[in-house]
């Protein structure tokens, strides 16, 4: 049971929500599709429910053409960001309202229902109507609306995106395990880097309508293809650094230099873009070959057990994420230091040369 | 969303197709034969073109009708939408005294409209009539069988107290969709009454208001039964309205082909207003929302 | 800027409160200094946003005062505090353009022209909506309309305070640093008394400079980011702040020995005199708990995640789950390991509050 796009496209008056995307999805698996507003992640996903049809391309679900086929004919579930539920109906008949519609008997909606609620934890919640719930208990309504149909794919479109934070992490850390017990495809759309990671699976990272990477999150996060790949998957932003590699000498602006050392140093002749996760932008020298340089601080953010500096650097902005309390003054100036084993490095196309070894 | 094509639905609209075919299009069709023909009676027809049409386009009976529904549908507008307007912004928003309003505002529309003329014809008598005798008793010389101003009156106030109630219900709901914070916001920058109207309540009650005027329009330029009750068109001609000279024409003088060209003008001209009107609601509804969905970032 | 001093304030929505479960907002005497930058931080339901609207005035308390410098304002009217109020979705007035919102304040107020365009400018520019001046504000993406909204309340001099009702939640994941680091650079050069709402602890604990955690309508502990994070007082402020949350172990304490998870473990101090019947419970944050040592307590290894910068694992010692925290580079084999927890940060809690004990 695999669907797959196979170079699907599409276009709305004149304007481009997709493009070129070609993914392949296995059975029983979570695939998180990873990019910020407007990069096409509710058009995709509607396109894989067949509520649109692609411009472009077909869609195939386990080699058969399905792309004409409408969404009531698919087996489809969608979970969306406001929680949609019947409001008049209490939560067992809305969870319920699937299978009715599909005609099954009453023992066996019976069932179904009683155990999709007792996955979710709304067992003593059944007899309630939605207006009475929390959001939380509302959004799992939803999902266990979602889930008891047994859908081949289910999508799920930033379902936790309005929920408290700290809701957001107890549902997160149950879904992955209720997505293993259900054994579909599941698809799951975010705009928080930290929350594909939490998820696992495979990402999808989606940037102006393309899919710029698709594999095991892990890998993606650790090995982005591009610049604009390890960008999406970056919060707080990826710092930037442009260099010439001129023989043995790094140059960047300010008229800064450095010897190539480490990794940098088997680089060709050329320019590159040198990516820093803000966690590796230290405030003392690590150990190693580092480079230095003195950035402008612009304003530290504390949040107990870490500091934000953000610094002001060539007429970029940078982040640097130090551990424990670091309250710079606003103005001065700190030291901060690189190692290029941590660093990735992007030719001046954005394609990646290396990456940090594990 | 797109959707798939799907022959079956033809067969859905039939019955409608046909009813309307009956009831709507085939009559149209007829008053369209009648216009472009002349009969001297026994159902006797000849071809004359657009003969009536010209002559009523000429004629200066037509002319003055047409001005005077203007005159009206113009007063009615002008008096109804800032009242309705008015309404909606005092009543309640929260409470047991909402349903109560609701209620009494959506009683004038309840009432089957000869029975409003009926009411207002009665009510303005001066003998037997509740508004006429206190006038009368009030030294106020209100005659509106022999009165032109005085027909006018009855008739307008008669259909702003009829019809003010859709304006303020459209309006009203219009209000209640305005969330608390602008109105808390508008507090904390020191905005008078009239600034808040001026500025959160009338923009946010644009659309409802477009559609307020139009049903209005529509509503009060083809208006018969009401003025026919009260007044039947007099006295004289001063509250001959289109509608009620087209009745005159048609079944009165029995000039069916004079009259089945007035209808078709008459209908043409509703047409070409309303057209105008829907073009520039959804044109600047579309404009409105072209900006926002490039610019806002949220979808 | 004013000081802000709250007395005895308590609200209950009900007009006959009969106990405690009544009332919103639970009796409070709190003081916010002048220039303050200040975090209500609390999930929904705790009573943060009554407390805010209580100072803004849209609310009138039900007991007790709110004073700003001094000066009893209870009574009064919210456009004679002198507040301005950030919401949470963008207010602006749709037929205006930016400098005319931005203006309308000034205007209701009757200041002369000049300077009604003199502040537009300077607050125009404090706030990056220069280029924007001219545009129908109808028009703009999220975070500038919020900008708008915020320099509404800027553009007036005499404005008191600031306060912020969860202003972040409509903004798109990426632009809510540069809004949240623009408004503690604005914090930083003006001295604005900042009161900021808000149930995302990242938000609270970097834009504030006291952090209030509200829960069922009380103010469960006040003190800085560090010390929130450092010295939780209550098992409340360690699960809420903080991901993943403090781990809370329900133990047995006698003198300076602890039973927990089946096993015994030194206490940094000598805890006396615990009231019998109590919830004793050992807190230690995930940060503080060390895995993968020679010898300690024996745990279980269920799963580690890997975060990216750095690992979550989930541990069981006996039958309590437990988190840790390890760095990024860190692996964890097999599926016993042994954990210690970092002494300073070993707490004890009696029935949620925090309990100091003597030192040895």
């Amino acid at each position: 049971m695999a669907l797959t796009l196979d170079n699907c496209s599409r276009i709305v008056d004149g304007e481009v929500r997709l493009q070129d995307i070609s993914l392949t999805l296995e059975a029983a698996s979570l695939n998180v599709l990873l990019g910020p507003t407007l990069a096409g992640k509710t058009s995709l996903m509607r396109l894989m429910a067949g509520l649109d049809r692609p411009t472009e391309g077909r869609l195939l679900w386990n080699g058969k053409d399905v792309t004409g086929l409408r969404v009531q004919d698919r087996n489809v579930a969608m979970v969306y960001q406001s929680f949609i539920n019947y409001p008049t109906m209490t939560v067992w008949q809305n969870i319920a309202s699937p299978l009715k519609v599909a005609g099954l008997p009453r023992a066996e909606v019976k069932r179904r229902v009683e155990e999709a609620a007792k996955l979710l934890k709304l067992e003593p919640l059944l007899k309630r109507t939605p207006l009475q719930l929390s959001g939380g208990q509302q959004q799992r309504t939803a999902i266990a609306r979602a889930l008891v149909k047994g859908a081949d794919l289910v999508l799920l479109d930033e379902p936790l995106a309005n929920l408290d934070y700290k809701l957001r992490e107890e549902l997160r850390e149950e879904l992955p395990k209720i997505f293993a017990a259900a054994g579909s495809i599941f698809v799951y759309a975010t705009a928080e880097p930290a929350e594909a990671l939490l998820l696992g699976g495979k990402t999808a990272t989606l940037s102006e309508g393309r899919v710029t990477q698709f594999g095991p999150t892990v890998e993606v996060y650790r090995q982005p293809n591009t610049l604009l790949t390890a960008q999406t998957f970056s919060d707080p932003p990826l710092n930037a650094l442009p260099l010439e590699k001129r023989g043995d000498t790094l140059l960047a602006g300010e008229g800064l230099s450095w010897p190539a050392t480490g990794p940098l140093a088997a680089l060709a002749d050329g320019r590159y873009i040198l990516g820093i996760r803000p966690n590796h932008l230290y405030l003392k020298r690590p150990g190693g070959e580092a480079l230095a340089l003195a950035a402008k601080v612009a304003i530290t953010e504390i949040t107990g057990s870490e500091s934000f500096l953000h610094l002001d650097f060539a007429g970029q902005r940078w982040v640097a994420l130090a551990h424990g309390v670091h309250d710079l003054a606003v103005g001065s100036t700190a030291e901060v230091y690189l190692d290029p084993a941590r660093c990735f490095v992007f030719d001046a196309g954005g394609a990646l040369v290396a990456a940090p070894a594990r | 969303m797109d959707k798939p094509v799907n022959q079956k639905a033809w067969f859905l609209v039939l019955p409608v197709v046909l009813l309307v075919a009956f009831s709507a299009v085939i009559p149209l069709m007829t008053v369209v034969n009648y216009s472009v023909q002349d009969t001297f009676g026994n159902n006797e027809f000849f071809w004359a073109g657009l003969e009536w049409f010209d002559d009523l386009l000429h004629s200066d009976r037509f002319h003055e009708a047409l001005w005077r529904q203007f005159l009206f549908s113009g007063i009615i507008l002008l008096l109804e939408i800032p009242l309705g307007i008015a309404i909606a912004l005092a009543m309640p928003r929260r409470g047991w005294t909402v349903p109560l309003c609701l209620v009494t505002m959506s009683l004038p529309l309840l009432i089957p409209w000869n029975a409003v003329g009926t009411i207002w014809q009665v009510f303005g008598r001066g003998d037997i009539g509740l508004l006429g005798h206190t006038l009368g008793q009030l030294g106020v010389d209100f005659n509106y069988t022999s009165d032109a101003l005085d027909a006018w009156i009855i008739i307008v106030v008669m259909d702003v107290w009829h019809w003010t109630s859709l304006v303020v219900l459209l309006c009203y709901a219009g209000l209640r969709s305005i969330p608390d914070a602008f109105y808390q916001a508008a507090r904390i920058d020191g905005a008078g009454r009239w600034a808040v109207f001026r500025y959160i309540q009338l923009p946010k009650m644009h659309r409802v208001l477009l559609i307020a005027v139009l049903l209005r329009f529509m509503d009060s330029f083809m208006i018969y039964t009401e003025p026919f009750v009260v007044t039947g068109g007099g006295p004289g001609n001063s509250t001959t309205f289109l509608s009620i000279d087209l009745v005159k024409m048609a079944i009165g003088q029995f000039d069916l082909g004079p009259a089945a060209a007035m209808s078709l003008v008459y209908f043409l001209i509703i047409l070409l207003l309303s057209w105008i009107f829907y073009t520039v609601m959804t044109n600047a509804g579309r404009d409105r929302k072209a900006r926002a969905h490039a610019a806002e970032s949220i979808p | 800027m004013a000081e802000i001093q709250l007395r005895g304030l308590a609200h209950a929505y009900r007009p006959n409160p009969q106990g405690p479960q009544d009332y919103a907002l639970k009796r409070l005497d709190h003081t916010w200094r002048s220039g303050g930058a200040y975090a209500l931080l609390g999930p929904s339901g705790c009573g943060k946003t009554t407390l805010l609207n209580i100072i803004s005035g849209l609310v009138m308390p039900s007991q007790g005062q709110v004073l700003f410098d001094g000066q009893d304002v209870t009574q009064l009217a919210t456009e004679k505090r002198n507040i301005a109020q950030v919401f949470q979705f963008p207010v602006i007035y749709d037929t205006m353009t930016v400098a005319e919102n931005l203006a309308f304040p000034l205007r209701n107020r009757g200041l002369p022209r000049a300077e009604i365009e003199a502040r537009v400018r300077e607050t125009a520019a404090m706030l990056d909506l220069t280029a924007t001046l001219g545009d129908k504000a109808r028009g703009l993406t999220a975070d500038a309309k919020q900008k708008i909204s915020l320099g509404r309340g800027l553009v007036r001099r005499d404005v008191n305070a600031i306060l912020f009702d969860e202003p972040l939640t409509v903004i798109d994941p990426q632009l809510k640093w540069q809004l949240r680091t623009q408004l503690k650079q604005l914090h930083k050069r003006f001295d604005f008394t900042m009161i900021y709402v808000t149930h995302d602890q990242t938000e609270a604990l970097s834009f504030a400079d006291q952090v209030v955690v509200m829960y069922e309508g009380e103010v469960v502990q006040m003190g800085t980011p560090e010390e929130l994070f450092e010295r939780p007082a209550h098992t409340f402020v360690g699960y809420f702040i903080g991901s993943p949350g403090m781990n809370v172990l329900p133990a047995q304490v006698e003198g300076a020995v602890a039973q927990v998870g089946g096993q015994q473990l030194q206490l940094p101090r000598v805890y006396r005199d615990l009231p019998a019947g109590a919830r004793i419970e050992l807190g230690i944050r995930p940060e503080f708990v060390q895995a993968g040592l020679a010898e300690g307590l024996a745990a279980r290894v269920e799963r580690v995640s890997d975060i990216g910068r750095y690992k979550v694992a989930k541990l069981s010692l006996g039958a309590l789950p437990l988190n840790a925290v390890l760095p990024e580079d860190m692996q964890l084999d097999g599926d016993e390991t042994r954990i210690a927890f970092d002494p300073a940060h070993l707490h004890l809690y009696v029935d949620g509050r925090i309990v100091s004990g003597e030192g040895r």
